[in-house]
């Protein structure tokens, strides 16, 4: 029985994560897809299967059959090795992510400071992907890319620290476990939450900070030169960090698993705490593709001189007032 | 912001609205009558066929999708040898149908010609002729045209008076 504990139920964990992970991936394709054209008065891909469903199966094969052609002018290794680190690099943060009750793959005590890391190297894939093309739109796109890195890191990680400074603790599992005894960290830390949104957002280069792709100006941004399954792997990436960003808000700022249990017990309770976060988890990843069919890209300069001139101030107050309450009431 | 949250409402509320779509291999839309679709060679009352191998319809092709030869039968009717419209090339402007004197050549309300060779694009003149009159029923260019065919002399056509005999000292 002991064996059972600590050998198959990580190994379920880690399975049951990734599986899930590359999945919603494939099936986000779908959703958003279907989202926005309800929100165009379309009705989106409903050909494929029941309801469409059965479109990321066939878009998965067709990126499968197309030809994998690297330019002769990239820079080959780097080129191949650019998509791969954006996948690795999101799957990695999956891994502290609490999905319920002491079901976690990694519980670190540095967990968030390990996600914010993992982040900020995923972003090499972009400017490195942009780089070796050797195409003005793609290197356009990486360099927009690490400006946009520069400026919305910095706040992106003072926007969580208010979260740290009441909870005491980097661990994922602790911040829920003081949401649990006292209350969601949105009501507290509003301002940190609607910062780090905004962060979220740029962090996974949605709309409308999708500045390092604007297909309407840079043919496809950083991916230009990209076909087949790379291409493939940078749109699951780009998919796996929105359920990333999502599922972070859920668990800092929304309680994670927390929930109405409805008096279950045992592993009743805990298969609802998993609902419950995906359906936080599914309502963010809603907000981001509202984002996408309602605002327009801003300049880039206005993005930067936002990131720097209101955001990072903004930052600093919510770190300045609440490191003052804590130390008034004593935490 | 708030006209950030505006734009959110106004978008959430097309959650609600008419779908714009046409659900098209499921849901025809209606073609009307003077649709510019596919080509037809129509016939004349008797059955015979309208086009006189004039070539006008070829000339006026922007798109020079139109090959024709003209012969003539032992009546002196002219008639085209082979009629060929190549749908590769043809951009349905209808201009053939303008152009064509004897109401011969008419585009159709119908445009599902998808085909997975492009030879087959290619329309002879079994292809194009239909057995009906399509849009001018009852018109015969041969009998109301001036001109003296086998079994038809000059001035037997409808409402034609006989030639004046220039010869002639009577009025």
């Amino acid at each position: 029985m002991n064996t059972f504990h600590e050998i198959i139920t990580p190994i379920l964990t880690v399975f049951g994560v990734l599986f899930v992970v590359l999945n919603l991936a494939a099936v986000l394709v779908w959703v958003e897809r279907r989202l926005l054209a309800v929100w165009q008065d379309r009705y989106g891909p409903n050909r494929v299967g029941p309801f469409g469903l059965f479109q990321p199966l066939a878009d998965t094969l067709k990126l499968l059959w197309k030809e994998d052609w690297i330019p002769p002018f990239a820079d080959k290794p780097i080129f191949v090795l650019a998509p791969a680190i954006v996948m690795t690099t999101v799957l990695f943060s999956f891994a502290v992510i609490p999905v319920g009750e002491k079901i976690v793959i990694a519980d670190l005590n540095v967990g968030l400071l390990y996600i914010l890391a993992m982040s900020s190297m995923g972003v090499y894939s972009v400017v490195l992907g942009g780089w070796a093309s050797d195409n003005k739109y793609s290197l356009l796109g990486g360099l927009r890319a690490s400006a946009q890195m520069i400026s919305y890191e910095v706040f992106m990680g003072l926007s969580l620290m208010g979260v740290v400074f009441v909870a005491g603790s980097f661990r994922l599992s602790d911040i829920i476990a003081w949401q649990n005894g006292h209350v969601w960290f949105v009501v507290p830390q509003f301002l940190g939450f609607v910062l780090f949104v905004i962060a979220g957002i740029a962090e996974s280069r949605r709309l409308p900070f999708d500045l390092p792709e604007s297909e309407s100006e840079l043919v496809a941004g950083f991916h230009s030169e990209y076909s087949g399954m790379k291409f493939g792997m940078f749109f699951a990436g780009e998919y796996m960090g929105v359920t990333l960003v999502s599922a972070l808000i859920a668990v800092l700022f929304f309680g994670g698993w927390l929930g109405p249990v409805f008096g279950l017990t045992g592993w009743r309770a805990t298969a609802l705490g998993i609902v419950w976060l995906l359906m936080k988890t599914f309502f963010f990843i809603g907000f981001f593709i509202l984002l996408r069919a309602s605002l327009p890209r801003p300049r880039f300069d206005q993005l930067m001189s936002w990131g720097w001139k209101r955001m990072l101030p903004l930052a600093l107050v919510n770190l300045l007032v609440t490191g003052a309450v804590v130390l008034a009431i004593g935490s | 912001m708030i006209s950030l949250l505006r734009s959110f409402w106004q978008v959430l509320k097309h959650t609600f609205h008419r779908r714009v779509t046409v659900q098209y291999p499921d849901e025809k839309p209606y073609l009307a009558p003077r649709w510019r679709g596919r080509i037809i060679l129509s016939r004349d009352p008797d059955g015979e066929e309208r086009c006189v191998a004039c070539y006008l319809c070829a000339v006026a092709c922007p798109v020079d999708c139109i090959a024709l030869q003209a012969t003539e039968d032992k009546n002196g009717r002219r008639f085209p040898e082979f009629f060929r419209i190549n749908f590769a090339r043809c951009i349905l402007c209808g201009f053939c149908e303008e152009a064509c004197p004897t109401y011969a050549i008419q585009l159709t309300p119908d445009f599902e010609m998808a085909e997975y060779k492009r030879q087959n694009l290619v329309y002879e003149k079994e292809d194009l002729l239909i057995s009906g009159q399509g849009k001018y029923p009852g018109y015969n260019f041969w009998r109301v045209a001036g001109v003296g065919i086998g079994g038809k002399d000059k001035g037997e056509a409808e409402r034609e008076e006989p030639p004046t005999d220039v010869r002639g000292l009577l009025p």
